[in-house]
């Protein structure tokens, strides 16, 4: 019978011990090289996000985990964990959010200097999970914009790794004027954070 | 204790080894001052205070129940009062025991139970917004306000 989770069943060949990342698109000569500057502040940026962990529960044990040397978060970049909301990029929530715990979700958003991303961890801070219940808040979407979602219950420290890996791309991706946007703005205002 | 309430304490009953007895509302202080001043009792020590609702139980569905302990003699007993749900306003203990405070805002904030001559009775719990009472038996487990979980896909539909 096979394994009831499906990560990392097929084997992937190490290219080299060591993988530096890959050069953006350009056109390069003798001692030049020229390419866009979206992409470039996108390579740097992606491979040093600063991780804001919001763990509440099981996820972020999880979480732990993923960070220690087994998982090893500092493969891509993102060893360095922050505990300041102001210095960080990116704003984890890992477990069930309560109803009362909202706001605080919320600050902490607010606290995090543009450009900020959120990965929601786990069912729960999904959708609320099991907890369909009075007090729970049923998804960290309704109080905070989420870029990437992380199935599970908990998920496996490869599923937050992935997680992690989709964020990477976003932010690599990412047009520089997307935060001066009118429909970043409306995004946020449908919050109503200004 | 009959001889000084007479029969205004009643339903005496033993279930799990714990005596357990009823009285008015009204006299919910009284018991309880009576219980804490006598030399012989000495229940002095508040362990828990909550509510429970009986919808079927007209016109007393709500029980408010004192657990008491003798730290003495290391005896424990129960004690009920019933209101009705309409007019849920039982005198507050906080007087006699200082724990009470925040037991009874949590009555207060599960059962809507109304403590009258509580210091602060707010929600303790659940945010300030809410606009019920979630431990009563009309308000389903599960949140209201959720609209992306389609309860056919629940088996609830």
């Amino acid at each position: 019978m096979g394994r009831p989770v499906s990560y990392n069943v097929n084997v992937k060949p190490l290219e080299k011990d060591i993988s530096i990342a890959g050069m953006p698109d350009g056109h390069q000569g003798e001692g030049f090289f020229a390419t866009k500057m979206s992409d470039v502040v996108g390579l740097a940026r992606k491979n040093s996000i600063w991780p804001l962990p919001f763990a509440t529960s099981c996820c972020g044990i999880e979480f732990m985990a993923t960070m220690g040397s087994h998982y090893d978060l500092a493969r891509f970049g993102s060893e360095r964990v922050g505990f300041s909301p102001r210095q960080c990029d990116l704003l984890m929530v890992m477990g069930t959010i309560a109803k009362k715990m909202g706001p605080v979700v919320k600050q902490v958003y607010l606290q995090m200097a543009e450009p900020r991303w959120v990965i929601a961890v786990g069912a729960c801070a999904c959708s609320g999970g099991i907890f369909d219940t009075y007090s729970v808040l049923q998804g960290i979407d309704q109080v905070v914009p989420v870029d990437v979602y992380v199935p599970g219950c908990p998920p496996r420290p490869e599923a937050i790794i992935d997680g992690v890996m989709r964020i990477q791309d976003l932010i690599g991706k990412e047009s520089l004027r997307r935060r001066n946007g009118d429909r970043y703005k409306q995004l946020l205002e449908s919050y109503g954070i200004q | 204790m009959v001889e000084k309430f007479g029969e205004q304490v009643s339903a005496f009953s033993e279930p799990y080894g714990m005596l357990t007895f009823e009285a008015p509302k009204e006299l919910n202080l009284k018991v309880l001052n009576f219980l804490y001043d006598d030399d012989e009792l000495k229940f002095r020590f508040l362990t828990d205070l909550q509510a429970v609702h009986y919808p079927d139980n007209k016109g007393r569905e709500l029980a408010v129940v004192y657990h008491l302990h003798n730290l003495v003699d290391n005896v424990r007993i129960r004690f009920k009062v019933f209101s009705d749900i309409n007019t849920p306003d039982v005198y507050t203990a906080t007087g006699l025991f200082s724990g009470a405070n925040w037991m009874e805002r949590e009555t207060y904030d599960f059962f809507g139970v109304n403590f009258v001559g509580h210091p602060n009775m707010k929600r303790i719990l659940n945010v300030d917004e809410m606009d019920y009472f979630p431990m009563r038996k009309e308000f389903p487990l599960e949140d209201q306000t959720r609209i992306d979980k389609d309860d056919e896909m629940f088996g609830r539909g």
